[in-house]
């Protein structure tokens, strides 16, 4: 038996990235390798986020890592993607974590918010002291946002909100959560981004437990009941859907790089478990018909990294924007590689693939959220189909 | 406080399978090994900056940390990545590895001291490909400095530094003056075991690692000063002494046995492997 070769020597994508972007990937990987993955399985199972974590996220740079000023670390977007690859080969809940403070909670005010309200939560969100979430979903309001139902009721300084948010990745840990609302008695067009603190009142954050995937990241409800927020926490930038959408593409495109840190994981502990399982006298990674699920496994996840890679680089160049289509399709191919390349580990492995001691069954699982989450799978075929036909599917 | 920490990359020793002997034996075939710096090293590193900090406020820092390798232009990123993790600023010295040995290393670092002047040279207690260990004492014996060796926790004092150093069957405590040499063991970096004249009383660092380095840091690792200096220039007249004349990889290890129960193991240790 020789040496096996790793994806990263075949693909060669190292050739391909800077010295900063390497060593900014090899930092958050050390992190990942000696701070998390001893871990995952455990804090799956207890359905726990290790929170004390936090501070050390915090200390690398990894919260807001992708945006610039009030203390955020400036990284470009393919060091943001490598990063969030790093943290998915831990676990999809780890990564969650950081995109949803990073991409959506803290995007929203850096995109939207006013200069008063970037230095009031920026610099303390990027240290970890405040933790924020992002509430679109609500329980009958999923991939057709625009049917919300939350509304928030102008009355002289103040706003009134009331609705419920569901499916809300860190509402519980949160300290304030980013709320879209209807404005008033608008449609669509009038939604508008609120800052609601923990400490308002009739506003609660109840857990949601039970979940099959994601264990080690907490969800939760938002509950708002006639919740008044002041005028200057309204997201002054933004209105009508753009605004939640515009934060869901920059979530989305660092997904595409992270799924692909999953699916690596799944593919290197498991050649390395078909190598010494022995069947019929020989390891099973000598039969042809294990041998085809490599190939195949490690011809996807290299495609996905170029494609992302190929797409950082462009968002990297136009100053931070794609075209939506653009993420759709990354998000797309990228995580259905990532959930394919899980389920094949997991058979591969056996008996023992349904065992938490080794990642596959744990990714695998949490790929199933990932597939839902951020635009549902079909969601982004519909984009894809309307952007090559011309016509709305949806 | 200044150190000057010496740093050397080595192959990773977690992949020390890709480590490939051609045929003739005359050489190490490095294609398509990577390199990461020597782990010994990096504890060095994690030494010299918990010494010029107090670990409650490590931003700030509190002396000079200058890192410094012998290598060709590849081994700046592992300078860079050192920058990144904290120290203030580096030097490449442009060499070949092939044209190195451990006492060239010696001469040629203490040129470097004597234009640097730090009061402490920090280094690994030995790399992990080598395994020589020896610069740190050729080099103490070339300036004619106190040296502690294998330390396992270091205090700094008014008067210099208090060291516990590993030896066979315990640890035999040192004080040297300043300045002097210090190579370092596994355990220098547990939570307590450096302690600088800024560490709060009681303080413990939450890692058993070198740190991590931040992401921010690594974007200004670029801004931080790297000087490259010329090994012929150094040490014009010195060349490598030690002859290398033939790399053979170790026998493969031989299948092992399996025994039915402890008697039998203890009965075959005490027989065959003649260990108790
Ligand atoms: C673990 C987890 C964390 C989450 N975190 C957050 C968060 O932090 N913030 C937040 O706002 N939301 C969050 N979400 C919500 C997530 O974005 C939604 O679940 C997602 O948008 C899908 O909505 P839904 O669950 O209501 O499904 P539905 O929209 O009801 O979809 C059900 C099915 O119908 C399909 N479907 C829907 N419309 C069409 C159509 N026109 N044509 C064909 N098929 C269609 C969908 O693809 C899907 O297969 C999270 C979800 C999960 C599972």
């Amino acid at each position: 038996m020789s040496e096996p070769m790793t994806l990263e020597t075949l693909s060669a994508l190292d050739t391909l990235l800077s010295e900063d972007e390497l060593l900014v990937r090899d930092s958050v990987r050390r992190f990942v390798r000696e701070r998390y993955l001893g871990r995952a399985g455990e804090l799956f199972e207890q359905e726990q986020f290790p929170t004390e974590l936090i501070p050390e996220l915090a200390d690398l740079g990894l919260l807001g890592a992708g945006l610039s000023g009030y203390g955020c670390a400036g990284m470009s977007a393919v060091q943001y993607g490598l990063i969030l690859q790093e943290l998915e080969y831990g676990d999809s809940g780890l990564r969650s974590f950081v995109s949803v403070q990073g991409s959506l909670a803290m995007y929203s005010i850096w995109a939207y918010g006013s200069e008063e309200q970037k230095q009031k939560y920026l610099p303390e969100m990027a240290k970890g002291n405040l933790i924020g979430c992002f509430g679109l979903t609500e329980p009958d309001s999923g991939s057709d946002p625009g049917s919300m139902q939350t509304r928030a009721r102008k009355d002289g300084g103040e706003y009134v909100i009331s609705g419920t948010k569901m499916w809300i990745t860190n509402s519980p840990l949160a300290h304030l959560a980013v709320v879209w609302a209807k404005v008033d008695d608008g449609g669509p067009e009038s939604i508008a981004g609120f800052i609601v603190e923990r400490d308002a009142s009739g506003f609660s954050t109840p857990t949601i437990h039970g979940k099959m995937s994601l264990r080690a990241s907490v969800t939760g409800e938002i509950v708002l009941d006639e919740v008044r927020v002041p005028e200057e926490r309204r997201l002054p930038a933004v209105r009508g859907l753009k605004g939640p959408l515009g934060c869901l593409s920059q979530a989305r495109f660092g997904i595409a790089f992270g799924a692909l840190g999953a699916a690596k994981s799944c593919f290197d502990s498991t050649v390395s478990y078909a190598r010494t399982r022995v069947q019929f006298g020989v390891p099973i990674a000598s039969k042809q018909l294990i041998q085809q699920q490599f190939a195949e496994m490690g011809s996807e996840i290299v495609k996905g990294d170029i494609l992302s890679l190929h797409y950082g680089r462009m968002k990297d160049r136009q100053g931070g924007k794609l075209r939506p289509e653009q993420v759709s399709l990354c998000k797309r191919n990228n995580v259905r590689v990532a959930l394919e390349v899980a389920r094949t580990c997991r058979s591969i492995l056996g008996g023992n693939g349904i065992l938490l001691e080794y990642p596959a069954i744990r990714h695998m699982l949490n790929l199933e959220s990932v597939y839902t989450y951020e635009g549902t799978h079909e969601v982004h075929t519909l984009v894809l189909g309307k952007a090559f036909t011309g016509l709305n599917a949806f | 406080m200044k150190i000057l920490v010496a740093l050397k990359r080595v192959a990773d020793p977690a992949n020390h399978n890709k480590v490939k002997i051609p045929a003739s034996g005359d050489r190490i075939d490095t294609a398509g090994l990577e390199w990461q710096i020597n782990p010994f090293d990096l504890y060095a590193l994690e030494t010299a900056l918990r010494l010029t900090e107090n670990g409650k406020n490590p931003k700030k820092r509190e002396g000079e940390v200058v890192v410094l390798t012998i290598g060709p232009k590849e081994t700046e990123t592992n300078l860079r990545s050192a920058l990144a993790t904290g120290a203030d600023r580096a030097i490449r010295i442009e060499a070949v590895d092939e044209e190195l040995d451990g006492r060239l290393v010696a001469h040629a670092l203490a040129k470097i001291v004597e234009e640097e002047k730090p009061d402490v040279v920090m280094m690994g207690k030995q790399v992990v490909d080598s395994e020589t260990n020896m610069v740190g004492q050729v080099l103490a014996e070339l300036l004619d400095w106190p040296m502690a060796t294998f330390a396992a926790t270091i205090q700094e004092q008014p008067d210099g530094l208090l060291v516990e150093r590993e030896v066979d069957g315990g640890v035999a405590k040192v004080k040297v003056t300043l300045p002097a040499v210090v190579t370092v063991d596994l355990r220098i970096v547990s939570p307590t075991s450096v302690r600088s004249k800024h560490t709060e009383a009681g303080f413990k660092y939450p890692y058993e690692e070198v740190r991590f380095a931040p992401l921010p840091a690594i974007m200004q690792a670029k801004k931080k000063p790297l000087a490259i200096k010329n090994l012929s220039e150094l040490t014009p007249d010195l060349k490598s002494t030690t002859r290398y004349v033939k790399y053979e990889a170790p026998p493969g290890r031989k299948a092992g046995i399996k025994v039915k129960d402890v008697q039998e193991l203890v009965q075959k240790l005490a027989t065959e492997a003649k260990v108790i």
